[in-house]
């Protein structure tokens, strides 16, 4: 059986390829089909695809800037501009102060002006301190100023969990920022979403909030030799079936998008074929692509990192529900991360975050194969 | 000597025959005439312009025309609020006409300004008609933001207006964004984000003035003082209030804000200045006869005397009235053939603007995005009201 999933994603039609477990370099991600035959497809990191997609947007439109804590000599907190600053300049690569207002407030500004920035926040858990500038100065306005002021600005950066970081670095604000309407709301998995995910950011005329994930920045993913053009670019606002299934849908983002394939193989060893969907993006979210995927399973599981109240899964939900009634099998399953703020020691950090079985457990709700447990205190 | 030689900068209304220059006036229509400042500029770690202005009869006239104009526009506004037909918020800046006009005299159009919410006469400043205006604030589609903005959110960007802001000090760090735009672009041009005693507190102001020093940004930041932060009397809000400091290794200076000369010459002096040097700071000592918005009386903050201490004392226009008639540029029937005109061309446009409709329900739906990819947009009832975002 083979692993190629054909689809037309809006401008690009291209084809992916899975391989099996052994050429994941960190974490077992890929689902574990037999390999019939490949063409040589190279790997790279979503550190590199990061890397290269701001590389060729910068060369290719000189409006293009990176502004940011460390983003210049530092070479990047987490390395993703590496060489750019060598590369551009400091006019374009720009390091600023401790001053989320104050830069991210003057990125939009640029913006509002002509000028297309990209606002690199170390971790999105900082974005608060600019948030009014990302909701009421950039996103909200092309409405008010009726199509005057438009903001081709993009702000990116790590969101969600790391390893050990504790509880004001470890927030996912997918839902905070997919609430706003105004606002694009990406969230890149593999290297191939990095790449064709940053490079649209860059090129939309409108405010793009880019989830980016740090445990996700040394993974590597195969990509094609058209992933790797200068001209590739994905679909804003569509998701992506990354493993197709007949039994419950199980729909994810970011870093879970890993889990939730791991997941699906565990399950088809039982008999249970999930379809996984990776989301791609939050704001559009892609509701026809998640109710045709229902409609054909008829079960739902939403698998998502951050908190659970008033989270993507309860949209997700939702949207089903709206759309997909007749067609549902049994009630949507969420998984979520638990609605604590994120503890430091090990073992409860890891109760504090999906794993792999927690969406098995869920998938198997759905498919009625096993009676839900009451949670223990 | 033609009299049609009078500038009519605010006004849509095409060039009209004025008898205003007498044919054998002593003054020339374009003679240069040096007034001095009411008070001398405070420099902050800077020297201070002379307070010697150079001005013509033409630019006078033109003031006291413009002035008068805003004057009676926010007047209007006024009763329009009174009569319900504007909603909302309305903050007024009557009595501080001087700065909108004094700066755009130093500037041109490909300079930018960015304000806060008491925006109208910036935007009739940078080029906005009267009816665009009164359309924008009774929610009409002809508003300069088509009705979807209000009172706060007018915007001209084809004239380097780039709003009407209505969190308090966002506009600062915008304005050096914008500044920065300019630099990066080469443009040989200046940002103003203007803001309030209220607003000079704000952290983030000063956290876009370190990124503009450091970077050299010809940005200006004009605090326009009219002393009171809402009912928050500054020596209230401020440990110092002596805003043109606060810069602290930016330069500032201390502008006499209801003298439009004055204010026309410090923003010359701070374009010139920003641009070789970076950031500057202008304080404009100003006063807003009106409370803070519509629904503040204004009177419970400050004493009645106060307020009419500083309009018989320190109007502008009054100001410029005075210059025009010891400098013999206008009789005194002169200047009430003007205000007359003036308030017959507000009332005109309110007339317009009240003909003109709201906005059809379809334009609910439109500048979400610039590019909404045909996503799904939503009423509050989605089964019944749904869109495409195109």
């Amino acid at each position: 059986m083979l692993g190629i999933v054909r689809r037309k994603v809006g401008c690009e039609v291209f084809s992916a390829m899975k391989f099996s477990l052994a050429l994941r370099k960190v974490l077992p991600t890929g689902s574990a089909l037999p390999m019939n035959y490949s063409t040589a497809t190279k790997e790279i990191t979503v550190r590199e695809a990061l890397n290269s997609a701001l590389d060729e947007e910068m060369s290719a439109d000189p409006k293009v800037f990176l502004m940011g804590e460390e983003v210049g000599e530092y070479q990047g907190a987490y390395k993703i501009s590496k060489g750019l600053l060598e590369k551009y300049g400091p006019d374009r690569v720009l390091d600023t102060p401790i001053t989320e207002a104050g830069f991210a407030g003057i990125g939009v500004g640029a913006a509002y002006y002509g000028l297309r920035p990209v606002v690199e926040f170390m971790t999105f858990n900082f974005s608060l301190q600019a948030i009014d500038h990302i909701i009421n100065s950039a996103a909200k306005s092309n409405y008010m100023s009726a199509g005057q002021i438009s903001v081709p600005i993009v702000f990116r950066g790590p969101n969600g969990a790391a390893a050990g970081v504790g509880a004001q670095h470890s927030q996912c604000f997918a839902a905070w920022y997919a609430h706003v309407p105004g606002l694009k709301v990406l969230t890149p998995y593999s290297a191939e979403d990095a790449r064709g995910l940053l490079k649209a950011a860059i090129r939309d005329p409108d405010p793009v909030v880019f989830l980016e994930n740090e445990l996700l920045y040394g993974e590597s993913f195969p990509v094609s030799a058209e992933v790797l053009d200068s001209s590739f670019c994905l679909p804003i606002g569509k998701a992506k079936i990354e493993r197709e299934g007949k039994h419950v849908t199980i729909t994810a983002y970011s870093k879970m998008v890993g889990y939730a394939l791991q997941a699906a193989e565990i399950l088809s060893k039982e008999g249970i074929s999930a379809e996984v969907i990776n989301l791609r993006s939050i704001r559009p979210l892609d509701r026809a692509t998640i109710n045709a995927s229902v409609r054909k399973t008829n079960r739902l599981v939403t698998v998502e990192e951050g908190f659970p109240q008033h989270g993507v899964g309860a949209e997700i939900g939702m949207s089903v529900v709206e759309e997909s009634f007749e067609y549902l099998d049994a009630p949507v399953e969420r998984i979520a991360g638990a609605d604590v703020p994120m503890p430091y020691a090990a073992n409860l950090e890891r109760m504090a975050v999906p794993q792999v079985d927690n969406i098995v457990h869920a998938a198997k709700r759905a498919c009625y194969r096993s009676v839900p447990l009451a949670a223990t205190a | 000597m033609a009299a049609s030689a009078v500038v009519r900068r605010l006004s849509s209304a095409p060039l009209r025959d004025h008898r205003l220059l007498r044919p054998f006036s002593s003054t020339g229509s374009e003679s240069t005439i040096t007034v001095e400042t009411s008070v001398p500029f405070t420099g902050h770690k800077i020297n201070p312009p002379s307070r010697s202005v150079e001005t013509t009869p033409v630019e006078l006239l033109s003031f006291f025309r413009d002035m008068s104009l805003m004057r009676r526009m926010e007047i209007a506004a006024d009763s329009l609020y009174k009569s319900k037909l504007i909603r909302g918020f309305c903050h007024l800046y009557d009595g501080q006409e001087s700065i909108a006009i004094g700066l755009e005299a130093a500037i041109t159009k490909k300079d930018a300004i960015i304000t806060a919410y008491r925006d109208h006469c910036i935007c009739l400043g940078r080029g906005g008609t009267l009816v665009e205006s009164f359309a924008e604030l009774m929610g009409r589609r002809a508003g300069c933001s088509k009705g979807k903005g209000g009172s706060m959110h007018f915007y001209k960007k084809e004239s380097g207006f780039f709003g009407g802001h209505g969190i308090v000090g966002a506009q600062v760090p915008l304005g050096c964004g914008l500044a920065f735009a300019q630099k990066y672009l080469k443009e040989g041009t200046v940002s103003f984000a203007l803001y309030g005693d209220g607003a000079a507190n704000q952290g983030q102001l000063f956290e876009a003035l370190n990124i503009s020093a450091l970077w050299d940004l010809p940005a200006i930041l004009v605090c326009e003082n009219n002393h009171y932060g809402m009912g928050t009397a500054e020596w209230r809000s401020s440990k110092s209030p002596a805003y043109y400091k606060r810069g602290d290794y930016v330069p500032g200076l201390k502008v006499d804000g209801m003298d439009v000369l004055a204010v026309k010459q410090a923003s010359k002096f701070a374009k010139e200045y920003a641009l070789k040097n970076g950031p500057i700071i202008l304080e404009m000592d100003t006063y807003r006869y009106h409370g803070h918005s519509m629904s503040d009386p204004g009177s419970t903050y400050r004493t009645r005397d106060e307020i009419s201490g500083v309009r018989q004392e320190r109007d502008p226009i009054e100001r410029i009235r005075k210059l025009l008639l010891s400098h013999e540029i206008a009789t005194v029937s002169d200047l009430k053939d003007i205000e007359k005109e003036v308030r017959r061309e507000v009332e005109e446009a309110i007339a317009q603007a009240k003909e003109n409709l709201m906005p059809d329900p379809s334009e609910l739906f439109t500048n979400v995005y610039v590019k909404g990819f045909g996503v799904e947009s939503f009423g509050a009832d989605r089964k019944e009201v749904k869109a495409i975002l195109p």
